[in-house]
């Protein structure tokens, strides 16, 4: 299916897009708000984009210093070219160590790399602890946004989900009650863990440290309980320098849900006593996003999911429209470059607006990225051979101003003269929801020729 | 000076009451405007649907036919960007091209910076809804995008309105969210671009509007077709329209 297909059966049900979209508008609001609160807010930017450019540049170099300095650290670095080489070395950790009992906090990675699945094919629990993510979890659904999961559900239907799964009463909608029902559930999953998963938000060259935003503080009860953290992080999480994080984290949470900062920010230097910190670092397609100048600076993105709720698509379609790990307008332009066939549709689901590119805590130009992917879709003929036919056809006649002027010509006069069953037809896209324009007799051209013929 | 119309395709076709406004406009403001005939498109559809190789063709003829002129006027935000933010991406940086990139001028815009506010005193009953052109927004940066953080940005359209008499600007909650014409996206995406366009509509009518203005007339014939069809009672007038009519000569 494409996006629009998707997109149709989401919009079509008006009262629940337009409560999606409202949700999500609430959140942008906040971010506005948090925002003007800061006044050097496009410095930051700014610099932002100027550190996660100069990273990126020198990444290799980057990734040994942070390598060296997390060994030192005392924590075991292991490195994974993709999906599967990630999934086995994390099963392996867990395995060599008879783990079956496993709590994750969020980490987009896992679910790029469908970790959970694989863990649980061989024997493993995996429980996720973000709330959001835990709802999804017990629907078996994917998330429908990077930073609130279970953001396209409400709350009569997480009811119903806890009601099945967790045994609270019947009907139950109560969101204060049915989180505490979930903490009293995932309470007992962390102390019953004997490793804890977590993604990285930022990974330092000079310390070799690694820091986690949540807002729960889930990844600090799944770390602090079991002996074994396993980080896992892509290859473009890093910065520079410690001093680095005043830029982001003011950034992140005041982009992500307009907070000044996340309820927890935690920064992990080596294991803690006793206990063992895995850090995994995945490619998984990165270095070849990296090596595409039209689209390297998408991965500066901090994963604030930012774009999603300022995107008028996003908030009007859900994230499961997108069909992919990270939906919005930052995945319509990275899910394309792992499989650019199965993504053909995304980056045309946007108006080009630009409100993403303004968002943007890290300045990426999101919708000249989307704007790029369509022309190298239609280069590599992904995209319709109807589409690339009218445009070459519109070219050509505008390429010939009599001929343009005829085409302009007849085409009024039928719409004109058409009955209205027929201009109505179900090759008119334009008529399900609207009106046609009412054509006139004379182009702007024809009377202005025949005016000025006249004054002479 | 000698100023070139340009007129885009869809206006020259479907909407010529704007450039005959715009024509009206500059000449009452005391310009020499010539429209070249041989102009076409400018090729921002291709562009946009992914057709850079079309849209290569189609920026090249209009390098050469709109390279005489002084300055080259046009009321749609859209075609302007395209020119003069994306025509780079296009060809290879020339001094044709940075001559047109830097000749070529929103219709707003250009009235705002070229032509003395008592030139365009006019007058006009009622409450005026803005819907902003995104591209005029974030590409050309006129007017004020919330998303960002900048003091007193250049908002010609939001000036020459303030100029009139009588006029009440009514802003809509999201000032600035899209319309969601989006060009062949208001094809392709019917659902969810028709969604976006009566939520606007709703927004309008709530602030008190009676006509809609816009420095685009692609976003004005995508809401104005909704409008018709759900029998909302709006009016939709391009900035040209409404400032022609506005500051027409009452004798």
């Amino acid at each position: 299916m494409t996006h629009p297909e998707r997109a149709n059966a989401f919009a079509n049900n008006e009262d629940r897009a337009r409560w999606h979209d409202q949700a999500l508008w609430f959140v942008r609001d906040r971010r506005d708000r948090a925002m003007q609160g800061l006044p050097e807010w496009e410095g930051l930017r700014a610099e932002a984009a100027r550190i996660k450019g100069e990273t990126l540049s020198r990444l290799a170099d980057q990734l040994e210093s942070f390598e060296d300095n997390a060994i030192a650290s005392g924590a075991k670095v292991h490195w994974a070219g993709d999906a599967r080489e990630f999934n086995d070395i994390v099963l392996d950790l867990l395995r060599t160590r008879r783990v079956t009992r496993v709590v994750k906090s969020k980490s987009m990675l896992t679910e790029e790399c469908q970790l959970n699945p694989w863990l649980e094919a061989h024997g493993v629990e995996v429980v996720d602890t973000d709330l959001g993510e835990r709802i999804v979890q017990l629907r078996r659904e994917p998330p429908s946004h990077i930073v609130f999961p279970a953001i396209h559900l409400r709350k009569e239907e997480i009811g119903e989900t806890f009601h099945a799964h967790l045994g609270s009463p019947k009907g139950l909608a109560d969101p204060t009650r049915l989180t505490e029902i979930a903490r009293g559930d995932l309470r007992s999953k962390f102390l019953g863990a004997q490793a804890g998963i977590t993604g990285v938000n930022f990974a330092i060259a000079e310390t070799g440290g690694i820091v986690v935003c949540t807002n729960e503080g889930n990844a600090d009860l799944g770390t602090a309980l079991p002996p074994i953290h396993i980080a896992c992080m892509g290859i473009e999480k890093l910065v520079p320098k410690t001093a680095d994080l005043a830029v982001f984290l003011r950034l992140l949470a005041r982009s992500a849900t307009g907070q000044a900062i996340t309820a927890y920010t935690s920064h992990f230097h080596g294991p803690r006593e006793g206990g063992e910190l895995h850090i995994v670092i995945v490619d998984n397609g990165r270095s070849e996003t990296l090596a595409n100048p039209s689209f390297a600076r998408a991965l500066s993105c901090i994963r604030c999911g930012a774009c999603m709720n300022t995107c008028p698509v996003f908030r009007r379609s859900g994230g499961h429209s997108y069909e992919a790990t990270i939906p919005g307008p930052i995945g319509s332009i990275l899910e394309p470059v792992r499989d650019a066939a199965r993504h053909a549709s995304l980056p045309f689901a946007c108006t080009l607006c630009g409100s993403c590119t303004d968002v943007c805590p890290v300045a990426i130009p999101l919708h000249h990225q989307l704007k790029a992917w369509r022309g190298e879709l239609t280069e590599r003929a992904l995209t319709g051979k109807w589409k690339r036919f009218c445009l070459a056809l519109s070219r050509a006649i505008f390429e010939r101003p009599g001929l343009y002027s005829a085409a302009g010509r007849l085409v009024r006069w039928l719409g004109r003269r058409l009955p209205r069953r027929w201009l109505y037809g179900k090759a008119n896209t334009w008529g399900i929801a609207r009106e046609l324009p009412e054509f006139p007799s004379e182009s702007f051209r024809e009377r202005y020729r025949r005016e000025r013929a006249r004054e002479r | 000076m000698r100023v070139a119309l340009f007129v885009p395709c869809y206006v020259d076709q479907l909407r010529p009451s704007v450039a005959h406004a715009t024509l009206a406009l500059l000449e009452r403001c005391g310009f020499d405007v010539d429209f070249p005939e041989a102009q076409t498109c400018c090729g921002q559809a291709h562009l946009n649907s992914g057709g850079a190789r079309d849209a290569r063709v189609l920026a090249t003829r209009f390098l050469e036919i709109f390279a005489p002129y002084e300055k080259i006027v046009c009321p749609s935000a859209s075609c302007v960007a395209t020119v003069t933010q994306h025509y780079g991406d296009l060809l290879p940086v020339s001094p044709e091209l940075l001559a047109i990139r830097a000749k070529t001028r929103e219709l707003s815009a250009f009235l705002a910076t070229e032509v003395p506010s008592t030139a365009l005193r006019g007058r006009w009953q009622g409450k005026i809804g803005i819907q902003p052109s995104c591209h005029g927004l974030r590409e050309l940066r006129q007017g004020r995008s919330t998303e960002r953080r900048d003091g007193h940005p250049f908002d010609p359209l939001r000036n020459l309105l303030e100029n009139l008499e009588g006029a009440e600007i009514v802003d809509p909650v999201r000032t600035d969210e899209c319309c969601g014409f989006g060009g062949a996206f208001c094809v392709e995406e019917p659902g969810v671009s028709r969604l976006m366009g009566l939520d606007r509509l709703r927004d309008h009518e709530r602030a008190g509007a009676s006509v809609v203005t816009s420095s685009d007339v692609s976003c004005l014939l995508h809401l104005e077709g909704l409008a018709r069809r759900e029998r909302v009672p709006l009016e939709f007038r391009h900035v040209a329209e409404l400032l022609e009519c506005a500051t027409r000569d009452p004798s």
